[in-house]
């Protein structure tokens, strides 16, 4: 806690360069909808940036910022981004501030929304200029300046592409997010994490055994995950500053940990009974109450975003099926009757989405259902097969694990289905995904 | 569904059971050996690791493994004739501890596994409850799918993940 808070200060980010046009930008209307699933991207210009010093270190910090900041606004799905070699601009002779461009030269190559920048590097200090402009109104609709150290390069260029996105969308994005997953790459399964694009993968776990369903709390500060490391499965609440644990290891499984929104409780799958009931514990792990009510299986909770209700997997009709529990009536419904195999729900950030796995023809694929029931759709089609899908935490993309390379990869699609990439390549196979909330700095 | 089976169990339990009183004991000897072949093959692996060297050594027929269909608990015959015997031994065998290790496939995802390899050992640990072993003596834990004994990804293999392993200790 102390470090982020000494890294807010360390790199300041600073006020609106220009604030006149850039208030104006309230009114607007919205740019992008997300929940459209026939979005057209959105054809992004971003030149590469006006050096002021024009080192030849300085132009290499800018280039990297240029590329990750495509990178990134890419990776989001919403753009287009154009290909610079078309482009009527020399960045180190134009100018980068509305009064000096052209737009015509950026309406002429298809440009709707356009980025300058202005970039200073001397020693270790970085200082940049970014300004979002729309070229058909001829008008800066975002501005930001922003300075601090070499290493958070990355850092300042995210925060502007969070900018962009909450000023297009409304919505704060996923840059400031994490993955938490799965990887054998050290010949067991261990937990990771890396940032939203996959950069940074590090690893958390060091307990060579099977440890796996990683689970975040909803301030990100603590990560419930499954592990054998005592012989069976039991769950362990990582407080990720102090890295202290503390187990839940009840006699016979303790799986499938799921946060409460906004609370330090979980919902997860124990055994001690006897059968495989789903409980309400502390974040500590003691129990509150029991939550399903059904002998058989009772495995993989996830919360609707008010915390109101509880989808899950049972196997009470003889074959698994998702079914959603209303946590203040009590009342247990079936969510999904297409298909045999039903299983690994998650409930979208905006909580009108259920993401799932459903077999199909022996592999298990990703679908989406609304959270009624209505209109189950089908989100992967590979051979060999995707599963374990999480939401991003503005509801915009998916990431999974598939297995259409051969080893289990991770990937990431919009919430539509479309623009399946894969996300990162460690050795191993990775496996159970699990997004983080937006929560980190 | 539990209640159906429940009633499949207790079919299972009390049929073979009238089938051996009145069929000769030989059938029963006749039929474990496949059952043991099938559970060797699959045996490139790891053996359990060895108890620190009992009186008497550990049968092999007590490590063999017993399979289960698809997405199912449920004791097959081979699987009740192979627990029978398994039953016997531990009646004469009181120092003797068992730990059941119920295992599947790869098909189904890993969660939902989890839960089946657990009811896949509690079945078998009834089983040889309902027989008169000591509840105490047998530990059951699950593994889901996260130890195949056969990597490969065909019918073949998956048919010898779908299994309780079983690990004799004193």
């Amino acid at each position: 806690m102390r470090v982020r808070k000494l890294l807010c200060g360390v790199f300041a980010l600073v006020c609106f360069v220009c604030s006149a046009s850039s208030s104006a930008a309230q009114d607007t209307t919205q740019y992008i909808d997300i929940t459209n699933p026939f979005l057209r991207k959105i054809p992004l210009a971003i030149p590469m940036f006006k050096n002021v010093n024009g080192a030849a270190a300085e132009a290499e910090y800018s280039r990297k910022a240029v590329e990750l900041m495509s990178g990134s606004l890419d990776f989001t799905g919403y753009f287009k981004i154009l290909d610079r070699s078309a482009f009527l601009f020399d960045p180190q002779k134009g100018g980068v501030s509305a009064t000096d461009i052209n737009f015509q030269n950026w309406t002429v190559v298809g440009a709707e929304l356009l980025i300058t920048g202005l970039f200073e590097q001397s020693g270790d200090n970085i200082q940049m200029e970014l300004r979002l402009f729309d070229p058909f109104k001829s008008r800066q609709v975002l501005g930001k300046r922003y300075a601090g150290s070499v290493s958070e390069l990355r850092k300042m260029v995210l925060r502007f592409c969070a900018e962009v996105i909450y000023y297009l969308t409304g919505n704060k994005g996923i840059f400031n997010s994490r993955i938490a997953f799965v990887s054998t790459g050290s010949g067991k399964k261990e937990i990771y994490t890396c940032d939203f694009d996959g950069v940074n993968p590090t690893r958390l776990t060091y307990h060579e055994s099977i440890s796996l369903f990683p689970a975040w709390a909803d301030d990100g500060q603590y990560l419930a995950y499954t592990s054998y490391k005592a012989g069976k499965p039991d769950i362990f609440v990582r407080n990720l500053n102090t890295k202290k644990e503390t187990a839940i290891a009840q006699n016979g499984i303790n799986i499938t940990p799921a946060w409460v929104p906004g609370k330090f409780e979980m919902a997860a799958t124990l055994s001690f009974s006897g059968n495989q009931e789903i409980y309400l514990l502390t974040g500590a792990g003691k129990v509150i109450k029991k939550l399903s009510s059904n002998r058989g299986s009772n495995v993989s909770p996830s919360w609707s975003p008010d915390g109101s209700k509880l989808a899950f997997v049972s196997d009470r009709s003889g074959s698994p099926q998702i079914y959603i529990l209303d946590l203040g009536s009590g009342n247990e419904s079936r969510l999904t009757f297409e298909g045999k195999y039903n299983t690994q729900p998650a409930w979208s950030p905006r909580g009108d989405k259920i993401v799932y796995t459903s077999q199909v023809n022996g592999f298990q694929q990703v679908f989406v259902i609304d959270a009624g029931g209505q209109s189950p759709m089908q989100l992967t089609r590979d051979a060999g097969g995707s599963e374990s899908a999480s939401w991003s935490p503005d509801g915009s993309l998916i990431v999974f694990t598939t297995h259409r390379e051969g080893p289990y990869r991770l990937y990431v699609m919009t919430a539509f289905g479309t623009d399946q990439r894969r996300l990162l390549l460690l050795n191993g196979e990775q496996t159970n995904p699990k997004w983080s909330p937006g929560v980190f700095n | 569904m539990q209640k159906k089976l429940w009633m499949v169990v207790a079919l299972l339990l009390v049929m073979p059971g009238l089938l051996f009183m009145v069929s000769c004991q030989k059938k029963v000897a006749a039929q474990a050996p496949p059952v043991a072949k099938a559970a060797e093959a699959p045996k490139p692996a790891p053996a359990p690791a060895p108890a620190p060297a009992p009186m008497m050594a550990t049968p092999a027929f007590m490590t063999d493994r017993v399979f289960f269909d698809f997405d199912k608990s449920a004791l097959k015959m081979e699987a009740q004739a192979l627990l029978k015997k398994k039953a016997e031994w531990l009646k004469s065998t009181a120092n003797a501890k068992l730990t059941i290790e119920g295992n599947c496939d790869e098909r189904g995802t890993a969660e939902y596994n989890m839960a089946l390899g657990e009811r896949r050992a509690q079945s078998a640990k009834k089983f040889l409850v309902d027989l008169g072993i000591d509840a105490k003596r047998i530990t059951t834990i699950s593994y889901g799918k996260e130890r195949p004994i056969d990597p490969a990804h065909n019918e073949a293999a998956w048919s010898k993940n779908r299994n309780d392993g079983f690990v004799v200790s004193y």
